[in-house]
């Protein structure tokens, strides 16, 4: 794929993919190749939604980027470190440090308030919980609009509140790179329209990398950028 | 109600993940509880009732009898080697004085095993009271020594435990036999004819009723007159600090002194074989409650690391390390093994209380002395906290491995 030379390109890179090939189920005999080859490249700042029909691999590309699974083949980078050599422990690691994830269910923790949700990334990764992740938590919770919420077990909050507390969560330790899975799928209009705006919010003020993936042409359409995923293979 | 500051991130998921599950870990923690109170409740009542048992066994003798080597033939051989005998006849067992017995009890005193060390002298005689007599098995002894080997004071029912040159302590049932009170007097003859004449200085309760019809004590001294072991005895009475210990302490004097030195393990062969398997018992008992308690903690676990599998995803993928899954349920085995430990330890304690005020002897008194072992519970609470830890490894390593785009996916 090549990339169109603009502004941006000075801009440091969050995600490269070189020939990345994904397969599942190797070396049986239903082994089956689901991405072929992806290049891509994402820098700070930018805003990339990921369209394509169902079972195309947007969903496989994206758990590869997110760290959460691995690559069969080809190179990946995150913040210019080569990652198929990490180990599970490093990209553990790296997925908490630089990429916060947000998903179609929300899938909020049961057993926390809203407020607890959105701090336990950060007090995963410190140990235990501290008065500064309290307050960073709390003014993610201001910025979303849910302040008032704080204390209410996330599991009473209605869908479109659960989101932002996810959006929130996925926001605690300041990550490069945001990565959502149909975020709004689940969600009323307006709903939709405010999560997307929080996105957009985040992208803007904070140079976050936002890749969206997205069955909605006209959410799709107010990205800075899309990538088309057709039959495991990006046609930009 | 926030996280609290400081508290491990493990201790506050496992702590939650348990509250949220709020009935499924308290049935569980009640399944130990039981089987803690099972173990708790059986343990100090069969220690209790040993205890009892064994205490029984050893006022009424001592921990090891140091006698003298049994008498043995000296086969005479030829010149020839050739054997002279074709049949060796057993020699017959006289009773015979400890050969340089003081020497023995200053050996015996020096061991520290040994707590204390009372020579005595036995032998059987007839006791005497106008034209009645009895069988009467003697011993003498020094009573400030003899004390510690057997409490003759505790078993006084009337007079008073002391031995004079010419006091003599007799059993209840000897007395009655006799017709004889405290302050009467007594003939006791030896089997070689020498006789003495004794006063009632107290009588006895020995706990049966042979031995309340045929013991009688007297003063070292006066029995090794009448017995006819002048500054001789033949035997040592030993207390030692631990009693089941006694066999291995009497097997080191044997070696020592060359002399025959018997336990009373070895003399309640059957008895402490009972002992013994009823220890057995007890252990097979605790080892199959533990059991079930284990596989109760890990089969809820396992339906926890199912149920939570998203939630486990989604942890991953926040950046928290298999480590820290595998340390969450691991505390939560733990948590739920100490949790039903101290309900259980409480109950098992209870249990005890009832069964104190319910089994009582006609009299109105407790039938055994049970006392609540404060080890034995810190025992309890420990094993049931590292059997709660063991219970969840399985649970936990398989809620460490869950791939996080499966569990997240569902």
């Amino acid at each position: 794929m090549t990339e169109p030379r603009t502004p941006r390109q000075e801009a440091k890179t969050i995600v490269q993919l070189s020939q990345v090939r994904k397969s599942f189920n190797v070396g049986e005999p239903t082994e089956v190749e689901v991405l072929h080859g992806i290049d891509l490249v994402l820098r700070a700042g930018e805003f990339a939604a990921v369209m394509g029909p169902s079972g195309s691999g947007k969903s496989t590309l994206l758990n590869i980027v997110g760290l959460l699974d691995r690559p069969t083949q080809g190179q990946l980078q995150i913040t210019g470190l080569e990652t198929t050599t990490l180990d599970d422990a490093a990209l553990t690691q790296l997925r908490g440090h630089s990429i916060g994830f947000v998903f179609q269910y929300h899938h909020l923790i049961g057993a926390f308030s809203a407020l607890e949700n959105v701090m336990l990334p950060m007090v995963g990764m410190q140990g235990y919980p501290t008065a500064a992740i309290e307050q960073r938590a709390l003014a993610l919770m201001d910025s979303v609009g849910l302040s008032k919420w704080r204390d209410t077990p996330a599991t009473r909050l209605s869908g479109g509140q659960q989101q932002r507390v996810a959006v929130a969560r996925a926001l605690i330790m300041q990550p490069a790179l945001l990565l959502a899975d149909e975020p709004t799928g689940n969600l009323d209009t307006k709903s939709a329209d405010a999560v997307f705006e929080l996105f957009r919010q985040v992208n803007r003020e904070h140079g976050t990398a936002v890749l969206l993936v997205t069955h909605n042409p006209a959410l799709a359409a107010r990205c800075d950028r899309t990538i088309q995923v057709v039959d495991g293979r990006v046609s930009a | 109600m926030l996280l609290g500051r400081y508290q491990p991130f493990e201790w506050i998921v496992a702590s939650r993940f348990l509250r949220e599950g709020r009935l499924q870990s308290l049935f569980i923690m009640f399944g130990v509880a039981i089987g803690v109170a099972v173990i708790v409740f059986m343990s100090a009542l069969l220690q209790g009732l040993q205890n009892n048992l064994v205490t029984r066994v050893l006022t009424a003798q001592p921990h090891i009898q140091i006698l003298p080597s049994k008498e043995k033939v000296r086969v005479q051989y030829g010149q020839d080697d050739a054997l002279h005998a074709a049949q060796i006849q057993a020699p017959l067992q006289r009773l015979k004085s400890i050969d340089q017995w003081p020497a023995v009890l200053t050996l015996l005193r020096a061991m520290p095993e040994v707590s204390v060390a009372s020579p005595a002298v036995a032998g059987s005689t007839f006791i005497m009271r106008g034209a009645a007599s009895r069988a009467l098995n003697l011993t003498a002894v020094d009573l400030a020594l003899y004390q510690h080997i057997m409490n003759l004071r505790e078993k006084v029912v009337a007079g008073q435990a002391r031995l004079g040159a010419s006091d003599i302590l007799i059993g209840i049932e000897l007395a009655a036999d006799l017709g004889v009170r405290v302050g009467d007097k007594l003939l006791v003859q030896s089997p070689t004819g020498v006789s003495n004449h004794f006063m009632i200085a107290g009588i006895l309760d020995l706990g049966s009723k042979g031995a309340n019809q045929r013991s009688g004590f007297v003063s070292l001294h006066s029995g090794q007159s009448l017995l006819g072991y002048p500054g001789g005895v033949t035997s040592i009475d030993v207390t030692v600090r631990d009693v089941y210990a006694a066999e291995v302490v009497a097997q080191r004097i044997q070696m020592q002194t060359q002399l025959q030195a018997d336990s009373w393990i070895k003399t309640n062969a059957q008895f402490f074989s009972a002992v013994k398997s009823q220890s057995l018992a007890n252990t097979a008992i605790r080892f199959f409650v533990g059991l079930s308690v284990a596989f109760g903690i890990a089969s809820v676990l396992v339906v926890s690391v199912v149920q939570r599998s998203k939630e486990i995803g989604i942890l991953r993928a926040m950046g928290i390390s298999r480590g820290q899954v595998m340390r969450v349920f691991l505390l939560q085995g733990g948590l739920l093994g100490l949790g039903g430990a101290v309900i259980g330890c409480a109950l098992g304690i209870l249990a005890l209380q009832l069964w104190l005020q319910m089994a009582r002897t006609p009299e109105g008194t407790a039938m055994f002395a049970v006392t609540i072992d404060m080890v034995m519970l810190a025992e309890a609470l420990a094993l049931a906290t590292l059997t709660g830890l063991l219970a969840a490894l399985a649970p936990a390593v398989r809620a460490a491995r869950l791939d996080p785009v499966v569990a997240i996916r569902g």
